[in-house]
């Protein structure tokens, strides 16, 4: 953490987006995170997505739990709506907040033992119910707040700090997601923001439940020589397969791609992403395939990392429960206000 | 593009854009955190080491060092008032007598000649004359200060913070000869002389040629701007007549057209050839003069002087516009207009003369008869007579002239030692970290949003009321302090370690201004190339770009745009691994002084 805040002095050639807005504008208060923590990368990976999907910030909800990935939301979007909800209880918030007003991006931050420990059962079914969100599982392996007990997603045979050998097997996010039918599944790395910024905006767009486990360093705890979750190891089993390239509604796709190789798959507001395959054998379309690719990688010890399944075809949670599409705001103003409300009341009788 | 060699002297000077402006280098940033820490005194005294007149220089410098000032970048074009901090430590400073350097009672045996007692000269016996040197200074007029006196009005530099600061090298015992013009060179080298220095100023006032010249000269009305403005100065000069025009709009038209209102004109007008934007005067000299009600009238070219029964009526003028052609400019006259005078003052420039200089003595002249100076040893043709200030390359301001003699001086050591002039110390620079503290520097690092504070001025009906009324007030204690803290501190650096960097990005992202990007480059790719992938592309071709060794986990490297960095530290304080940190490089620009140690050590070692 640091003592001064963030100057408000800018580069003077800032680039503007549609909104008029600068990426600073999209920033949040000033992290107090350990300095180096992968979590604020993947929060300047957020405003980077934010900014470039000209997404106006007061139509964005921040959810998250406990952890230090759970105080993220703090320091993006500070214009945008957000709850810190209790350890591991992010997921049924989220979902009754999207139940109420379907009009916001969702972005819910957890870490990995908010989400694979304290809160597995709530992550379950919050894909289950596929909730049209962002989740972004900034995993270190560790519990970072409580100082560095091994986490759910810590692998066999990893070191703590104080030298313990990790001996349960981990819980894969990714395999998890796609099992229990998550629509859009991706593995990304906060010191890679090239990859992780296409995928954050395809997952903002996607409609449905997005997930993407974020492998983010523990500076504190967990980036020693013996854990695998350091930016040194990450880096050395880093196994991209695939490239996201996110393309804006009415953009043209550029015609350099190699046909076979690539696979554009359109989003429902239009927008297309490009998955360009790294690994021929991979068909991030086929859930068996995709289930069988991340099971040979993963006895190879290998990261693999990219979008790694997707299904634009899911109904959310809207689609699934048929809610009505009017909102009382829109009866109030076409003046049948009380017997809406009526209505909605007694379904609750 | 290749790793930056941050070792060379003027990689971080560079950054330091104040310094590297400033002809004389001052050390700018380490006099303004002096003034913060209300060490008025200590804040003077480094600028009296390179710059020797930080009274007169904290008021009428043509600051160079603004413009190029780093804040401008980043803050609307607003740069730190480097300027009027200078005089904060001249109106702040305590008696400096006994911090003065000591004269050695032993002479070294060497006699230099200057010639002409302006800020040129005055620069080479203050170097000199702690060094036991017997200066003599050759002045034509009875007093010193050459244009500093004769030409800058008292309303902008009051006649005693000269004396003062003057005083200051003649006291060391100068033989300072008044009423002594040089009427010979040759005459002047025979009197025996170890070196000749010429600052004697490039005197002449420019003429303007054109319709009626000679007949509106016989009238009395048309006046040499520098002339006119030592006649006033010396008081030979009281009064002019209502309407008055200004012909030229660089400073000397802005002095002239000011002190015109003070000696009873009611009606100035500047004209000037050119549009607004290309005028010369400096932006501030501008704004003062439009502040007391001074016309600016753009694209008028003197057409004709008019005289009627042996008076001046004034002045015909051709009306151009200025257009673009094949992407030169080009003008056409529109129109012709009359405008009445009952004065009219020339200020067109100026240029150098040396009609007291033989022609065949070894001092070359080139085509334009403006001697054939080095731009390093400032020495002439003739080995021994060296050349500064005005008279050296013509007309430029206080702080060259002052640059100049510094460089004389050095030449001058070296030349009665037998040394080769040209061979010179290089500069240097010295780092080390300012790191106090997990988040704690050596200096004030959080970014003070304040806008640039205005100096306040006297009011517009008060000063009128005397010619020699200083208008400018000096800061107030409650702008000097907001004043100070707008400073970048440019000269602490950000000092990378690339063999230490894990590649987590904090530093990236917590940057302010974005100059930092972490990616892979080919040893053959060019600079250009490089600039355009940087996450705001650098732009800006003066400011260096610096590129880390291939960083230990992706080969990949760091690059910094110097752009805009603003050196808040925030970049070190969020490193993990400390491969950021915050280092003062501070700029060593050798001295005289120096030249004398690096020799006596040269001998010891011999
Ligand atoms: C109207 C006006 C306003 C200016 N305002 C500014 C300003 O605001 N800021 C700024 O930085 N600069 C300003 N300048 C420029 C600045 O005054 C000069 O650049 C500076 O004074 C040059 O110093 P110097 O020592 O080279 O020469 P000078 O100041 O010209 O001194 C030369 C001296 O040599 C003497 N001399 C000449 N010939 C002989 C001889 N043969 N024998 C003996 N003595 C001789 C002269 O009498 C004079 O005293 C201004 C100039 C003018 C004309
Ligand atoms: C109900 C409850 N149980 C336990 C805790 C203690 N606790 C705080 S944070 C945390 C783990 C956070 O780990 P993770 O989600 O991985 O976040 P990180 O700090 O690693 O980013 C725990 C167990 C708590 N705050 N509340
Ligand atoms: S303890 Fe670990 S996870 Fe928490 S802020 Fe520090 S580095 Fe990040
Ligand atoms: S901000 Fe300060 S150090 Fe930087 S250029 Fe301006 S005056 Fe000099
Ligand atoms: S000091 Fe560091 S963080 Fe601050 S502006 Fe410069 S490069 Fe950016
Ligand atoms: S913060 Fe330090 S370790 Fe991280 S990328 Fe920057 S220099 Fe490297
Ligand atoms: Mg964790």
């Amino acid at each position: 953490m640091s003592y001064i805040r963030k100057p408000v002095a800018h580069h003077s050639n800032l680039p503007v987006n549609a909104l008029g807005l600068t990426e600073r504008d999209y920033e949040g208060g000033m992290s107090t995170l350990c300095a180096g923590c992968g979590h604020d990368s993947i929060t300047a990976a957020l405003i980077q997505a934010c900014w470039g999907l000209d997404i106006e910030p007061h139509k964005v909800a921040k959810m998250s739990g406990i952890g230090c990935s759970s105080k993220t939301p703090a320091y993006f979007l500070r214009e945008a709506h957000g709850i810190n909800a209790v350890h591991g209880r992010m997921p049924s918030i989220a979902t009754g907040a999207n139940a109420a007003n379907r009009n916001l991006y969702y972005i819910g931050v957890s870490g990995d033992g908010d989400s694979l420990s304290i809160g597995f059962g709530q992550f379950a079914h919050a894909i289950r119910r596929n909730v049209n969100m962002l989740y972004l599982i900034e995993n270190n392996g560790v519990y970072g707040l409580t100082k560095g007990q091994f986490s759910a997603s810590a692998d066999v045979g990893s070191r703590s700090k104080g030298g313990d050998i990790n001996e349960q097997p981990p819980i894969d996010p990714v395999l998890t997601a796609i099992s229990l039918g998550c629509t859009f599944v991706a593995r990304g790395f906060s010191g890679d923001k090239e990859q992780l910024v296409p995928l954050i905006k395809a997952g903002l767009q996607h409609r449905g439940f997005a997930m993407i486990d974020v492998i983010s360093p523990c500076v504190a705890f967990n980036n020693h020589e013996g854990s695998t979750k350091s930016y040194a190891h990450t880096r050395q089993f880093y196994h991209p397969a695939i490239h996201t390239d996110f393309i804006e509604p009415r953009a043209e796709i550029r015609a350099e791609y190699e046909r076979g190789k690539t696979m554009p798959i359109e989003l429902h507001d239009g927008s297309t992403i490009v998955l360009r395959k790294v690994d021929v054998d991979h068909d991030p379309t086929n859930r068996a395939a995709a289930i069988g690719y991340l099971e040979r990688h993963r006895e190879a010890e290998e990261i693999v990392t990219g979008l790694l399944y997707v299904e634009e075809e899911g109904r959310d949670l809207h689609a699934i429960n048929r809610t009505a599409t009017d909102s009382l705001v829109e009866a109030r103003v076409h003046g049948n206000q009380q017997a809406v409300l009526e209505e909605v009341q007694t379904q609750y009788r | 593009m290749k790793p930056t060699d941050t070792y060379h002297p003027d990689y971080f000077h560079k950054v330091v854009d104040c310094q590297w402006a400033c002809p004389a280098h001052t050390d700018v940033p380490g006099y303004i955190r002096l003034i913060a820490q209300e060490r008025y005194t200590d804040a003077y005294m480094l600028n009296r080491e390179s710059n020797v007149f930080p009274g007169i220089l904290g008021r009428v410098c043509d600051r160079p060092c603004e413009p190029a000032c780093r804040r401008g970048r980043v803050d609307e074009q607003k740069p730190v008032a480097i300027c009027r901090l200078k005089r904060v430590t001249y109106d702040y400073k305590d008696d400096i007598s006994a911090r003065l350097p000591n004269i050695p009672e032993e002479k070294n045996g060497k006699r230099i000649a200057c010639v002409g007692a302006g800020c040129a000269s005055l620069t080479v016996a203050n170097d000199l004359m702690p060094l036991g040197y017997q200066v003599t200074i050759f002045e034509k007029l009875d007093v010193t200060g050459g244009l500093i006196r004769s030409n800058i009005p008292r309303f902008r530099l009051p006649p005693e913070v000269l004396d003062e600061e003057f005083d200051n090298i003649l006291d060391m015992g100068v033989d300072l000869r008044l009423n002594t013009p040089v009427t010979s060179m040759q005459a002047l080298l025979d009197e025996g002389y170890d070196a000749v220095f010429v600052g004697s100023g490039a005197p002449r006032g420019k003429d303007l040629r054109c319709a009626g010249r000679d007949e509106a000269g016989a009238t009395g009305r048309v006046h040499v701007g520098i002339d006119w403005l030592g006649s006033v100065a010396f008081g030979h000069t009281e009064s002019i007549g209502k309407r008055v025009l200004i012909i030229g709009a660089g400073n000397t038209a802005m002095d002239c057209c000011r002190t015109s209102l003070r000696l009873g004109a009611r009606d100035v007008k500047v004209v000037a050839r050119k549009p607004r934007d290309q005028l010369k005067a400096s932006p501030w000299e501008l704004e003062d003069a439009l502040e007391e009600d001074v016309d600016l009238i753009t694209c008028h070219s003197p057409k004709a002087f008019v005289v009627e029964d042996g008076a001046l009526k004034g002045m015909t003028f051709e009306v151009l516009e200025y257009f673009e052609e094949d992407g030169r400019q080009k003008r056409r006259v529109l129109d012709e207009v009359f405008m009445p005078a009952d004065d009219v003052v020339l200020a067109i420039g100026q240029e150098n003369a040396f009609p007291w200089i033989e022609r065949d003595i070894g001092i070359e002249f080139d085509e334009h008869d403006v001697p054939v100076v080095s731009r390093t040893t400032y020495q002439s043709t003739l080995p021994g007579v060296f050349f500064g200030g005005d008279a050296a390359f013509g007309p430029e301001n206080i702080i060259w002239a002052v640059r100049h003699g510094h460089e004389a001086a050095i030449s001058i050591h070296k030349h009665v030692h037998g040394e080769n002039v040209a061979d010179r110390l290089p500069n240097a620079v010295d780092v080390h970290t300012s790191k106090m503290g997990l988040h704690e520097w050596g200096y004030s690092n959080q970014y003070d949003p304040h806008e640039r504070r205005a100096v306040p001025h006297v009011d517009v009906q008060q000063r009128f009321k005397g010619i020699d009324i200083e208008v400018e007030l000096g800061f107030r204690e409650d702008d000097w302090r907001v004043e100070v803290e707008r400073c970048l501190n440019c000269d602490i650096q950000t000092i990378f370690f690339a063999e230490k960097c894990i590649e987590c990005d904090a530093c990236m992202d917590i940057c302010p201004t974005q100059c930092l990007t972490i990616i892979p480059i080919d040893d053959e790719e060019p600079e250009e190339s490089v600039r355009q992938r940087l996450r705001v592309p650098a732009q800006n071709p003066d400011q260096a770009v610096f590129v880390s060794a291939k960083l230990p986990q992706t080969r990949r490297h760091m690059v910094k745009d110097e752009d805009q960095c603003i050196h808040c530290g925030l970049c070190a304080e969020r490193c993990p691994t400390a491969a950021w940190d915050m280092k003062h490089a501070q700029i060593f620009v050798p001295t005289v002084e120096d030249e004398e140690a690096a020799a006596q050590q040269r001998q010891e070692s011999a």
